[in-house]
């Protein structure tokens, strides 16, 4: 069926369709959901090496002698604790402490940072940063300049390093590296949202889909598989790292989600710190939670959880997890119920089907020396 | 994709083959690559009416859950027992084994309504 309103297309997009990948609308980008099938790339990615197409991100630079002190500003992390080289995930909040949305912050050089951010919500976050501009700093929306191909996997480094000369095992986990893959340009990160070890570049959109190319050659003999947002969702969701629109959104705050470790309140003044300050203190209402399913049934989006028979919160994100063979979800309860083992309950469809709290992640990958 | 062409299929991608006034029904392969990894099966007690177009049961994937609309009205004679154990069979056979209930038909008129093979070949081209 033709679309009302024509859809974005990432560098990849022609690779994509020929290649043979289902693509579906997401967010208003006609995206690739998967390739040889969700399950298989879902494990391909526990096992061995995956790429992904997430040119679709937005990239939003900030420059300038005072360009930490709006990043300080506008995020609940601290900017300003990061070294050249290093990145962190914050959160953006309004004034009321929900969240704008969720990013990452990479501090490039004292007077420049560069923020990656989601697709769906790049044009809000510009001008929300841009609102909050009372300092001596650039604010430019960069989307148009980059693509991004995330390469994850226990085999990403090896697959990676045949196409560059960057020492990847230097860079450590949430840091990067500037350096060429395939002989031009490309930011190196040692980030992911998948739960395995791995890396996302940032590359000129013109080189992208060679570097695709040469990515799923270098991989080939590790079995590398292109991936799609089907398994990208699965295998965040194991990993327990929050998507914005489903665990995160306007009404609910980082100490709500779970994510208290994103907010530095002792940092100085930032939007949302007084509501997350009064929260620190006198608590939250409600929580993220992990639970498996141990009816026959699967929780998804939006199902109406129930403690002993009455409405208490709803599931955030429910699937199947490829790597662990059980039906599981994240939901938000009261947070005197937030405890390893409460039996709950989540309509499935007009029916009640028991399930049960647990710790997360989900899953958690081996450490390797 | 080879569609049989002792099949009918409905637009929204169930298929039938009568013998007689017993209706077997099934989704089809494009259903089946459209859901992804099916990971459930719901279907309808032995007895149950069900009516052309309006829902039998359930298939879900790892990505989502869909109503399976009957092709079909009548009661419900058999269903494939194999699926709950076994629901990716949905994913390699749908038009033979994976079969899903058999209906005895009150009104086998209604299959005239439904898509030739080369029809919704032709539907389903147009819709991806």
């Amino acid at each position: 069926m033709a679309p009302s309103v024509a859809l974005k297309r990432t560098p990849l997009h022609a690779v994509h369709v020929s290649m043979g990948a289902k693509m579906v609308d997401f967010g208003g980008w006609d995206m690739p959901v998967q390739y040889s099938g969700l399950v298989d790339e879902h494990l391909t990615v526990r096992k061995a090496v995956g790429l992904f197409d997430v040119s679709h991100m937005g990239e939003i630079e900030v420059r300038g002698p005072e360009a930490v002190r709006l990043v300080d500003y506008v995020s609940t992390n601290a900017a300003s604790r990061l070294h050249v080289g290093q990145a962190q995930y914050s959160g953006l909040l309004y004034e009321h402490g929900g969240f704008v949305d969720d990013i990452l912050v990479h501090k490039v050089a004292d007077d420049h940072f560069f923020l990656c951010v989601n697709a769906a919500n790049q044009e809000k976050d510009f001008e929300h940063i841009c609102a909050a501009n009372q300092f001596d700093a650039k604010v430019e929306f960069a989307s148009d300049r980059y693509a991004q191909i995330a390469i994850q996997g226990p085999l990403a480094l090896r697959t990676l390093e045949r196409l560059t000369s960057v020492h990847l095992a230097s860079i450590a986990y949430y840091w990067f590296k500037d350096g060429t893959v395939s002989g031009v340009p490309a930011r190196i990160a040692r980030t992911g949202y998948t739960g395995e070890d791995g890396f996302e570049l940032y590359v000129a959109p013109a080189e992208a889909p060679r570097i695709w190319n040469e990515l799923l050659n270098a991989g080939r003999d590790f079995g590398i598989k292109p991936c799609g947002l089907g398994a990208r969702n699965t295998l965040r969701l194991e990993a327990k790292m929050a998507l914005y629109g489903h665990e995160i959104h306007a009404s609910i705050t980082p100490y709500e989600a779970d994510l208290s470790w994103m907010v530095k309140l002792d940092k100085g003044e930032f939007i949302g710190r007084a509501v997350l300050a009064r929260q620190k203190e006198q608590g939250v209402r409600r929580k993220l939670v992990g639970f498996e399913m141990r009816g026959r049934g699967i929780g998804r989006d939006g199902y109406e959880v129930r403690l002993d028979g009455v409405s208490a919160g709803w599931v955030t994100s429910g699937s199947p997890a490829p790597s662990l063979n059980k039906n599981i979800g994240l939901c938000y309860l009261p947070v005197s119920e937030v405890r390893p083992g409460r039996s709950i309950q989540v309509m499935v469809r007009n029916q009640a089907v028991e399930a049960e709290t647990v710790h997360t992640p989900f899953y958690k990958r081996a450490k390797t020396a | 994709m080879n569609y049989p062409d002792n099949l009918r299929y409905s637009k929204e991608h169930e298929w039938v083959r009568t013998e007689g006034d017993i209706g077997t029904v099934g989704i089809t392969d494009h259903a089946q690559k459209e859901l992804g990894d099916i990971v459930y099966v719901d279907l309808p007690k032995l007895g149950t009416k069900v009516e052309q177009g309006k829902s039998l049961g359930s298939v879900e994937s790892v990505k989502a859950v869909s109503d399976i609309y009957s092709p079909v009205s009548g009661e419900i004679v058999e269903v494939n027992e194999s699926l709950a154990q076994a629901p990716e069979k949905l994913n390699h056979e749908p038009h033979g084994a994976a079969w899903l209930v058999k209906v005895r038909m009150s009104a086998p008129d209604e299959v005239k309504q439904l898509l030739s093979a080369a029809d919704y070949q032709t539907y389903v081209g147009a819709e991806s």
